[in-house]
């Protein structure tokens, strides 16, 4: 289990040798990576900057990864989340989990995901084609997609102020 | 007494200041009175805050809601919904 926030790039191929070296309790691993888009709303994009709160985006993204091993049978997972100025193409967003049955892996790395994306403090700029630079906005699917993941006692996203 | 709060993405922007020490009169308990108090320190406050419904906040790095009570708070937080992933 761990959390990475950093600049660099990631080498996927590298990160599952490492997460599953020397582990012969493994069957499944899934990976989810997300890149950054040329356009978003038809609009072409030059670059997108990555801001984020230290020290919460970590103390989330564990709380989550815990709460994805509560209700998976998980072996490892691992979230990298990439933060700075990044250009169309560019990785952003690595999740891996493994797991002896590829249910739980898949079902673990969906989840993670949409937890992420309505809970991580994360925000992104993108910077138009005419240099124009706007802040995206959050959208309302991804707040049902982690709200399908809700039990009877727990919320998903954060809550408005209201 | 003394808080860190810190704002982020656009209410950084508004506020013009990505973290300051406030002392919060003691009269001020919940994050939905901390962000009324907030938007009477000035213009740029009024205006980071004018869509208080959008704006989110944490309070020692968890969410929260905003009748989420202040007392023994450190670090207070507010932003606009995340956009990560």
């Amino acid at each position: 289990m761990a959390v990475r926030i950093e600049r660099e790039d990631f080498d996927i191929g590298a990160e599952v040798r490492r997460l599953t070296a020397g582990r012969t309790d493994i069957g499944a691993i899934v990976t989810f990576s997300g890149t950054v888009r040329a356009g978003s709303r038809g609009d072409a994009i030059r670059a997108m900057t990555l801001e984020h709160y230290p020290g919460m985006t970590e103390a989330e993204l564990a709380r989550v990864e815990a709460e994805a091993g509560r209700r998976w049978p998980l072996q490892a997972s691992l979230i990298v989340h990439r933060i700075g100025t990044l250009k169309p193409g560019d990785n952003i967003v690595l999740v891996v989990t493994a797991s002896a049955h590829r249910q739980a892996a898949f079902a673990a790395a969906e989840f993670l995901m949409d937890y992420l994306k309505t809970r991580a403090p994360f925000w992104k700029k993108e910077e138009g084609a005419d240099g124009q630079a706007h802040w995206v906005e959050a959208r309302e699917c991804d707040e049902e997609a982690a709200g399908r993941w809700q039990e009877a006692s727990g919320g998903a996203g954060e809550p408005a102020l209201g | 007494m003394p808080v860190k709060i810190l704002y982020f993405a656009w209410v950084r922007e508004k506020t013009g200041k990505a973290e300051e020490i406030l002392d919060v009169p003691a009269n001020v308990r919940t994050v939905a009175e901390l962000v009324s108090w907030l938007k009477g320190r000035g213009p740029e406050y009024a205006e980071a805050f004018a869509r208080s419904d959008v704006i989110r906040a944490a309070v020692d790095r968890r969410h929260v809601k905003p009748s989420a009570d202040l007392s023994g708070a450190r670090e207070i937080a507010f932003f606009p919904p995340v956009t990560g992933g």
